[in-house]
């Protein structure tokens, strides 16, 4: 499919593509006119349908080139760090509100006159298509964890894929690995240019391997690996104890984690060029390998240590994934959750943290969360069960989500299913007392349609206009 | 009253949430003042008739499934004398599939299957995927309806004369053709649907205790209701999503 754009000069289209390019970014303002969100994906769905070709165009004029980032979870958070620490060093092209398929990069590089490097992350499905189009700079790929499977297909068929792709990347093209996860590790296996990054801190082991793990067979000969330390889910310390295929050595690592419950965390980052404490704002396991992913990647575009730690350290959330609004005399805190694996470390964090009395979860089932809803049973919520006392259920699957704790042993008279959103953020703002916090968790579209309703109140500004400023 | 539970390799068959139609199972046995003891069966770990009362086997990848079909086979007879015995079995998914006769892969190799159910399943290019509605009558004269998601790449067809779970209201079913969904060999239900399919219709879950403990007792107990308005609001929706999305590529 990117035939075509490699095939024929660049120049010969200079002039159609500025004129689709000044009708595409009409139609971004058009969109938000019209009400229709943040007009995010429109333009590059319409440059996308004029030319396809348009894309790779558009990405070849970036001088610095594109660094793709790529993970069932964390993508999202792993590019806004990356863009934190690379504000400074380049001007970028970035898809910071998450829209991630062909049509969100487009988008993005539209948006952005002027960029100096694209940064974007990519929907794991959508990869090869990218990367075969944007011939990126660096590609960096955190990991595979089972997630809608109605929509992507079995792990095994995106691992599949990404092999594919990684074979197909130019030689000079740098490869970032997570050498945690055994299918993602194993794609550096030949590849010139590849850095791996991983955790080495047992003492954060989880005591067994989590519901939600996935590949727990050896990628080579299908033995159960052992693990010396499991972190999260199947990411950790492992080796075949049949043929003995085990973990790469790691070139980027975390030692020495701190926990600070919701606070944030600290660790000791190793790098071939030397050592750093870095002390991060976000909470949870998960965005240790979020900033490895992150210092990794941007190291292999050239960025000294110094520069990483400033910017890591720097950073405060991504978008949606862990957000504190004032809401008058309350804040709301939002985590999203999307997948058993992603909602485990929220789970993980909220318990180490302090565990919330009144919860508030927005469950929805579209295509962007994925139509089954099944991922909500392999979700570990009953370390929560502890301290909660009352659950307000909202969103399209909200009584699907009151029977998951209903099962779980939460009394029925704790539950609440209010599925209107506006409501339920009424009702869970109602059962929060004054100067405290109200916990929520939605899926995607309800992290979208909540911070929608937040921003209609005048207490955030809506997205598209951060992501302008 | 205790109902012992054969859990059918539980570390590579859980897919779709299969450790929640366990939890319902528990939690409703329990509501009615009996105790369900779940344990998992493995590969190389023995099956002995009249030891369960009721066997559970969920849905796997691919991978997993070829990884655990010939361990699963060798589990074949002792798994069918059991049922045959009088034990109850819910199969789903992957695991319906390798409880058939044999399930052939787009690649063209044969995985082999346990033969309880008189069923093969061939893989088709395309996976149906959505969500289902079907209506059951598995007591003569009580017709009811499972509301449910499917993913399956498998077609399955049953054997002239075999028993479907149910016929499809909306959704792809078995094969995407034959307007039936599932199998029923006695007290051994298989189906496509997860979800998990046993929350949002407890019926189901009570039918599958009330035959566990038909095999102890020799008499199926007919239980008191419970309140069960969380579960019909899921059914509702579920069941209104595949009237509305379901059966479409």
């Amino acid at each position: 499919m990117g035939e075509q754009a490699d095939t024929v000069p660049l120049m010969g289209f200079r002039a159609p593509l500025s004129a689709e390019i000044a009708l595409a970014r009409a139609a971004a303002g058009l969109s938000r006119l019209a009400g229709a969100g943040g007009g995010t994906t429109v333009p590059g769905k319409l440059l996308w349908k004029l030319d396809p070709g348009a894309v790779d165009r558009l990405a070849a004029r970036l001088p610095l080139g594109a660094a793709l980032v790529s993970a069932t979870n964390g993508k999202t958070t792993t590019s806004a760090m990356a863009a934190r620490i690379l504000a400074p060093v380049a001007r970028l092209a970035h898809n910071r509100s998450g829209a991630n398929l062909v049509s969100g990069v487009a988008s993005a590089l539209l948006a952005s006159r002027g960029a100096e490097l694209g940064l974007f992350e990519v929907d794991e499905a959508a990869l090869p298509e990218v990367a075969r189009r944007l011939r990126p700079r660096a590609v960096c790929l955190g990991n595979l964890f089972r997630d809608q499977l109605d929509r992507y297909g079995e792990l095994e068929l995106v691992a599949a894929r990404w092999r594919a792709a990684v074979e197909e990347l130019p030689g000079e093209t740098a490869l970032i690995v997570n050498g945690d996860d055994p299918q993602v590790g194993d794609l550096a296996h030949g590849h010139a240019q590849a850095t791996v990054f991983g955790l080495d801190d047992p003492r954060h082991a989880s005591p067994t391997l989590q519901h939600a793990a996935d590949s727990k067979w050896c990628v080579r000969c299908g033995t159960p690996y052992v693990y010396e330390a499991a972190y999260i889910g199947h990411l950790g310390d492992y080796r075949c104890p049949s043929c003995g295929h085990a973990r790469p050595h790691l070139d980027v690592v975390a030692r020495a984690v701190d926990l600070h419950g919701l606070e944030g965390i600290s660790f000791e980052l190793e790098t071939p060029e030397g050592s750093s404490r870095v002390e991060l704002s976000v909470p949870g396991l998960y965005n240790v390998y979020n900033a490895l992913a992150a210092a990794a990647l941007t190291r292999a575009l050239g960025v000294p240590l110094e520069t990483i730690v400033a910017g890591l350290q720097g950073f405060s959330a991504a978008f949606g994934r862990f957000e504190r609004i004032a809401l008058g005399d309350r804040t709301l805190l939002t985590l999203l959750i999307k997948n058993p694996a992603g909602a485990n470390e929220v789970v993980r964090t909220l318990v180490a943290g302090d565990p919330p009395h009144v919860l508030l979860i927005a469950l929805n089932d579209e295509i962007a969360d994925g139509r089954d809803v099944s991922w909500i049973w392999d979700v570990d919520f009953e370390p929560l069960l502890g301290s909660l006392e009352r659950l307000v259920a909202t969103g399209e699957r909200a009584a699907e989500l009151a029977l998951r704790f209903k099962y779980a042993g939460l009394p029925e008279d704790a539950i609440e299913v209010v599925p209107e959103l506006d409501a339920a953020l009424d009702r869970g703002l109602e059962l929060t007392p004054a100067g405290a916090e109200l916990v929520a968790l939605p899926t995607y579209t309800a992290m979208l349609a909540l911070r929608e309703l937040v921003a209609g109140r005048g207490f955030v500004r809506p997205y598209w206009e951060e992501a302008a400023a | 009253m205790r109902i012992a539970v054969g859990h059918l390799f539980p570390d590579y068959l859980n897919i779709y949430a299969d450790r929640g139609n366990i939890a319902v199972l528990t939690r409703r046995a329990a509501w009615r003042g009996h105790e369900l003891e779940v344990e998992a069966i493995g590969a190389g770990d023995e099956l002995r008739p009249g030891a369960h009362d009721l066997y559970y086997i969920g849905g796997g990848q691919d991978r997993e499934q070829e990884l655990i079909a010939p361990a699963l086979a060798a589990l074949g007879e002792p798994l069918r004398e059991a049922v045959s015995g009088g034990a109850a079995l819910l199969a789903v998914c992957g695991g319906y599939q390798l409880l058939g006769r044999a399930y052939r892969d787009q690649s063209g190799d044969e995985l082999p299957g346990v033969g309880l159910f008189p069923l093969h399943t061939v893989a088709g290019d395309r996976r149906m995927i959505g969500d289902v509605l079907l209506e059951c009558e598995l007591e003569p004269g009580e017709r009811r309806t499972l509301a449910g998601f499917e993913n399956h790449a498998g077609r399955t067809y049953l054997d002239d004369g075999a028993e479907p779970l149910g016929r499809v209201l909306a959704g792809f079913g078995n094969n995407g053709e034959s307007g039936y969904e599932g199998c029923r060999a006695g007290r051994a239900i298989g189906t496509y649907l997860h979800g998990p399919l046993l929350p949002r219709n407890p019926w189901l879950a009570d039918w599958l205790l009330a035959q566990a403990l038909a095999q102890r007792t020799g008499e199926a107990p007919s239980f008191e209701p419970l309140a069960d308005d969380l579960e019909a609001a899921a059914h509702e929706v579920s069941a209104g999503r595949a009237r509305t999305r379901g059966g479409r590529y």
